[in-house]
């Protein structure tokens, strides 16, 4: 087959009917336009969701559970091995929040090729006095260089700097908590913990999360602060946060570290399973309404090549009559469809960016996401390679059912008609 | 080179529609090469119809159809294609000539379809043929801006680009005054004498008919003469 020869036709028949051509076209082009558009912004938003989230949320986080002991005594007696137990009022135990061995977990932790850095961390919850109120708080104390590294926590301290947290005594309080109490950088804000230890710490910084709940009560120290202040030794860890190279893999991870260590682990996915909702309904919204409208624009395309063929009815009988098979005629209109398809899609790829910089550009401020600036819009290459296979996807089904009715257009009938 | 271009032995074919009818009865003839031969009978007699069997583009019929002693009934769509591609010039009443194309790009297309030269080569050969047709003038205008007898002049020029063995026209001259016709005949006449061009032409014109080779009377789709 001389593909040259047949798209030098399909060119020509398509100037020829220029208008409809381009009618076709922009239908394509819209189409991809408001997919590409829709799923940059919808995706641009989940990612500012995640963020919010994933920013927060440990990969794994390793912890001391309040609960009751797995095995009960009467589950260690021979007596009663092959009968069922039952047991009542059953009274959690008190294991200590801190980690036991957090030292060694940790060290072994690092050397795991799967984890890309690990951040131990120190909760407790406090009073913060103010004259002669006490608001109760939590206190996380943080190793400030593995928590910038997890979670970017310098994004959320919108005043004063993280380093400074490294100074004894320092502490960054939550943006809610300074409102309520009054408070400034500079200030000295007291503290009581729960087993009555009274500390007075420097205010150095205000973070601000976005989240209400979070900003009302969370403040942040160092690790050795907290350790300090508690009366704890250096060894006292409450929490080990993790993060991995493959976020799809902290289920697992979280099990064989939950198991290998003896201790509680959470990960990322469950703890976070709602919001994965959200962001699989946003991504189906958009897939959905892209897909329709290239449904419609594959109609337009239809009805175009349809009448186009009815119109030139006597040149696919005069090119079958001169040699060319039914063959390269189905070829002639498919590649039609297909370069409405090219055209149009990549036309809507150009308009798809050229509208996700322009919504990239509309000022979108919250007071409760103070690093964003503008509303989201995620410039995933892949966003624009599924837009284009779906644009020559749909035109090349749309063409193939008109151009396979050319094919079969028997010459005698319209050569005899006239 | 054999000497018969074309042969069909018992050439039979149906009509269905209204009521099933015979068109074509039994039909068996030949055409040498080098001849001009022309068919003529009453209107509706048959012969469009027998043109249509032997240019391959309708096999819905029973017998034999050969060109260049080469059986071509049953043979793939594709096949067949390629056949009148290379072997086969048409000729109709009206001109078909694509209206996207220039005169001489509508006279190439089927030469860039069979690809036996280069597209230089062929733009060459198409000049060439337009010249003998005495339309070298107007070999880049559209199809709309020519007269009917110069259209049908492209259109001769189309079924020459490829050297086909046998040119067929049905009714070629229908169209044209005395004058164009007269025009037509000539060329074919040209094309049979110097270039010992092989020639089926179906004719209505008497006149036209009796300065050929040979003339095929039918009646009611059999061959009476
Ligand atoms: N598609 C068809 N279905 C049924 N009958 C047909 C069909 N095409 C032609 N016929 C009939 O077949 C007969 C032969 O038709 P054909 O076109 O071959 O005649 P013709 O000899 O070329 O006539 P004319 O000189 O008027 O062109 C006619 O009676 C016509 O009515
Ligand atoms: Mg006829």
């Amino acid at each position: 087959m001389n593909y040259r020869l047949i798209l030098n036709i399909a060119v020509h028949l398509l100037r020829a009917r220029l208008k409809q051509t381009v009618v076709a076209a922009v239908g394509v082009t819209f189409g991809i336009a408001m997919f590409i558009t829709l799923l940059g912004f919808m995706n641009g938003l989940n990612d500012l969701l995640d963020g919010l989230m994933l920013n927060r949320t440990p990969h794994v986080r390793l912890y001391n559970e309040i609960k009751p002991a797995e095995n009960q005594p009467v589950n260690l007696s021979d007596d009663y091995k092959n009968a069922t137990n039952f047991i009542t009022s059953i009274k959690p135990k008190d294991r200590g929040k801190a980690i036991y061995n957090s030292k060694t977990i940790i060290r072994i932790l690092k050397e795991d090729k799967r984890v890309v850095d690990v951040a131990p961390k120190v909760t407790t919850p406090v009073f913060f006095n103010s004259g002669t109120i006490e608001i109760s708080g939590i206190i996380n104390g943080i190793s400030v260089a593995a928590e910038e590294e997890l979670f970017k926590f310098s994004d959320y301290v919108t005043e004063g700097n993280i380093a400074d947290l490294e100074q004894n005594n320092s502490i960054i309080i939550g943006s809610g908590l300074a409102k309520k109490m009054m408070l400034a950088k500079g200030d000295i804000i007291k503290v009581t913990t729960p087993k009555g230890n009274l500390a007075s710490l420097k205010i150095v910084g205000i973070s601000q999360i976005g989240i209400a709940e979070i900003d009302d009560v969370m403040s942040t120290t160092s690790l050795s602060t907290a350790q300090k202040f508690l009366g704890e030794p250096t060894n006292y860890i409450t929490d080990i946060q993790l993060k991995l190279h493959d976020i799809n893999l902290a289920p697992q991870l979280a099990k064989e570290f939950g198991t290998k260590f003896g201790i509680d682990a959470i990960d990322y996915q469950t703890a976070n399973s709602q919001f994965e909702t959200g962001s699989n309904v946003r991504s189906i919204i958009s897939y959905s309404v892209g897909i329709v409208l290239l449904i419609v624009a594959g109609f337009g395309i239809y009805n175009i090549l349809n009448m186009m063929i009815y119109e030139k009815m006597d040149s696919i009988a005069i090119l079958k009559a001169t040699g060319f098979s039914g063959n390269d005629v189905k070829w002639i209109f498919i590649t039609l469809s297909l370069i409405i398809g090219l055209a149009g899609g990549f036309l809507g790829l150009i308009f798809g960016f050229a509208f996700s910089s322009i919504i990239d550009t509309i000022p979108f401020e919250t007071s409760s996401l103070p690093t964003i600036k503008t509303y989201p819009i995620n410039y995933n290459p892949m966003y624009y390679v599924i837009g284009i296979t779906f644009a020559l996807f749909t035109t090349a089904v749309a063409g193939l059912l008109p151009a396979l009715k050319a094919s079969k257009i028997d010459p005698v009938e319209i050569i005899r008609g006239k | 080179m054999s000497s018969k271009v074309l042969e069909t032995i018992g050439l039979t074919k149906y009509f269905y529609e209204p009521t099933k009818f015979k068109v074509l009865d039994n039909i068996t003839m030949s055409v040498d090469h080098g001849e001009f031969v022309s068919i003529v009978g009453k209107s509706g007699c048959g012969k469009s119809t027998l043109l249509y069997l032997l240019s391959t583009m309708d096999t819905d019929y029973e017998g034999q159809v050969l060109i260049h002693e080469e059986l071509v009934t049953g043979q793939s769509d594709i096949d067949l294609a390629r056949i009148r591609n290379e072997k086969i010039g048409f000729v109709f009443q009206f001109h078909y000539l694509l209206s996207e194309y220039t005169v001489l790009k509508n006279v190439m297309l089927p030469g860039l379809k069979l690809q036996q030269y280069s597209e230089a080569e062929i733009e060459h050969r198409a000049m060439d043929h337009l010249k003998t047709l005495g339309m070298q003038d107007q070999a880049l205008k559209m199809p709309n801006q020519l007269s009917g007898g110069q259209k049908q002049r492209v259109a001769i020029a189309r079924a020459l680009i490829n050297d086909p063995l046998i040119i067929m026209g049905d009714e070629p001259t229908g169209n044209l005054d005395k004058k164009n016709s007269d025009l037509v005949f000539d060329i074919f006449k040209e094309l049979t004498q110097e270039h010992n061009q092989t020639l089926l032409v179906v004719t209505h014109d008497a006149d036209f008919a009796g300065r050929t080779n040979r003339i095929i009377t039918m009646e009611d789709g059999k061959i009476i003469s």
